[in-house]
């Protein structure tokens, strides 16, 4: 008798499901998935080497590029780190600030996953409402730090401005006016806290919405339950972390067991699912988004009625505000050292974690002293999910792959780093 | 018994109706698009997009070639040669932005000590051949004397925030 060979297959890179640049060698007997090699590499950037060429500051941006759907969370590690090395600890207004924007990051990216999963998995609609509430997401980012995605916004001390107290506002033209005008401009009459507050208060409605689509929808549940089951032990096995490891039913979360920021202060419960597939982990993301809504309703109200710095006032390390600049010839002194050499932080190594989007996002810095980092390492949770691809889908049919990446919330930015 | 009403729910179709009920709303409410390129949403004055050089009142170009944006951007997209003017003043001969290179972080304008690089709030620029990447000096002056109005005013709105 001869052999039967299983056959070999290409998936990506590009593919419109695999997420950006996965190429993923599928070896089938059938329909059937024997095994699944993840190849990575396609997006490799040298993020890390490129930190270690530059002083510390000028890497934030590109920290912004690792992890592209959750933006200000990786700037949040980063800064952290520094932070850490440095000794310093910004205002709490600006951890404040850092708390929100990191919960609406968390909202930004948790609308893409469910948008480009329903897509993937045959749920079309879904994707255009998580697409209209994700643009008010990227207004709010364009009001703060003045970039749509990539913000540059968190330094080391603080964040680099405060939150504006008016919002951009539509103008009349021949489509909108009168009340479509005021429709349109409803939210946007006050400052950018009202702004904020007005769509976390609206927000769980919209979940709602997601849910009916979603939640008990046959098609759904059938493409989903008992798809990529993960059992706890394995998951903490393999290093998972965030809603990966949640869905499987571990109580994990940074912001409660090692809280940075403010999460100490703010009111938030921890979703758990109970079986450890695809349907749980999207239960536990979509209730991370009514989460995510009351923990920035909580900040916004503290922001209002605690006005103050978003900046640590040490001239060593933060750059003086413009009006000092040109004032003072001291100040200027420092302005023109920051923005050229920099400054130097003291020997040692440190490593800050934050609970991003998709898990553990952590930086490991190494000073020897310079005014950049000797070495650094960004740990990135898709890696690690990712490189459980193989177990999870082994077994299953092609199309469950789909669901499968779908559910790890991959992003190759961070991956490939 | 439970089982004969769950497979007669079940064949209703009831979920998926419910479901359908939330996009027919959808179908009868208004708009949430708008009409790209007649109509544009809204814009914050914090925009960071193309960049420009500004000048004085008196039409000198406030650049000084300090090189400090040269030094600080973290792209290397900046390069800036310079010479001292017959008046005595140093002044650029060369102020080159490869927009390509450049990642709009916004350090150049953070660091010009007199206001002259800045980024401005257009996004709607491009190019018909790649050595077009490239801004010269003189067409970022153009740049910057054209929207010299909207540019002063994003920062004067903002200079409380600096």
């Amino acid at each position: 008798m001869s052999e039967i060979r299983s056959y070999t297959m290409n998936f990506g890179p590009q593919h419109p499901a695999a997420h950006g640049v996965l190429r993923l060698v599928l070896e089938l007997d059938g329909e059937t998935v024997v095994r699944a090699d993840p190849h990575i590499g396609l997006l490799h950037r040298a993020t890390e080497k490129l930190a270690e060429s530059k002083p510390f500051n000028q890497t934030i941006g590109y920290m912004d590029r690792l992890d592209y759907m959750s933006m200000m969370c990786n700037e949040h590690a980063y800064v952290r780190a520094i932070e850490q090395l440095l000794g310093i600890e910004p205002p709490v207004r600006a951890q404040y600030i850092r708390t929100l924007y990191d919960e609406i990051t968390r909202i930004s990216n948790h609308l893409l996953w469910i948008g480009s999963n329903g897509l993937d998995l045959g749920a079309m609609t879904l994707f255009l409402y998580a697409f209209r509430e994700r643009e008010m997401i990227m207004d709010m980012y364009e009001a703060a730090s003045g970039a749509r995605m990539h913000a540059t916004y968190y330094r080391p001390g603080g964040v680099y401005r405060d939150l504006p107290d008016r919002m951009p506002r539509y103008r009349e033209s021949p489509w909108t006016k009168g009340k479509d005008l005021q429709r349109r401009n409803e939210w946007r009459e006050g400052s950018l806290l009202d702004f904020i507050e007005a769509f976390a208060t609206d927000f769980p409605s919209r979940v709602d919405e997601y849910e009916t689509l979603l939640t008990d929808n046959r098609i759904w549940k059938q493409r989903t339950v008992n798809i990529g089951v993960v059992p706890p032990e394995r998951a903490l096995q393999l290093g998972f972390t965030g809603p990966m490891l949640r869905g499987s039913g571990v109580e994990w979360d940074l912001r409660k067991m090692q809280p940075y920021a403010m999460y100490e202060h703010v009111d938030f419960d921890v979703p758990v699912g109970a079986h450890g597939d695809c349907y749980d982990r999207y239960l536990v993301r979509v209730e991370e988004l009514r989460q995510s809504a009351r923990i920035i309703l909580q900040c916004v109200d503290w922001l209002r009625a605690n006005p103050g710095h978003v900046m640590l006032k040490n001239f060593k390390v933060i750059p003086p505000t413009r009006e000092e600049m040109k004032d003072d010839m001291e100040a200027l002194i420092h302005h023109f050292k920051l923005f050229t050499e920099g400054y130097c932080v003291p020997r040692g190594e440190t490593y800050a974690a934050v609970e991003a989007p998709k898990g553990e996002f952590g930086c490991y810095l190494v000073s020897d002293g310079a005014n950049k980092p000797f070495r650094a390492h960004f740990r990135a949770p898709g890696f690690a999910h990712l490189s459980a691809m193989d177990e999870m889908v082994q077994g299953h049919m092609l199309a469950d792959v789909v669901a499968v990446i779908g559910s790890m919330d991959i992003v190759f930015g961070e991956i490939d780093r | 018994m439970q089982a004969v009403t769950r497979y007669l729910r079940s064949l209703m179709l009831l979920e998926l109706l419910r479901g359908l009920s939330v996009t027919l709303r959808y179908f009868f409410r208004p708009k949430f698009t708008v009409r790209y390129p007649e109509e544009k949403t809204p814009k914050s004055n914090r925009f960071r997009g193309l960049h420009a050089l500004r000048r004085y009142p008196n039409g000198e170009e406030r650049c000084i070639a300090c090189k400090l944006c040269e030094a600080v951007c973290p792209a290397l997209a900046i390069t800036i040669e310079s010479t001292q003017r017959e008046d005595g003043t140093r002044r650029t001969t060369r102020y080159d932005i490869d927009l390509f290179k450049c990642i709009y972080c916004g350090f150049c304008e953070e660091s010009c000590p007199v206001d002259s690089i800045v980024e401005t709030d257009i996004h709607e620029f491009h190019m018909e051949q790649r050595s077009e990447s490239i801004v010269t000096k003189p067409q970022l002056l153009a740049i910057g004397d054209r929207f010299e109005a909207q540019i002063a005013a994003n920062r004067e709105r903002d200079a409380a925030y600096r």
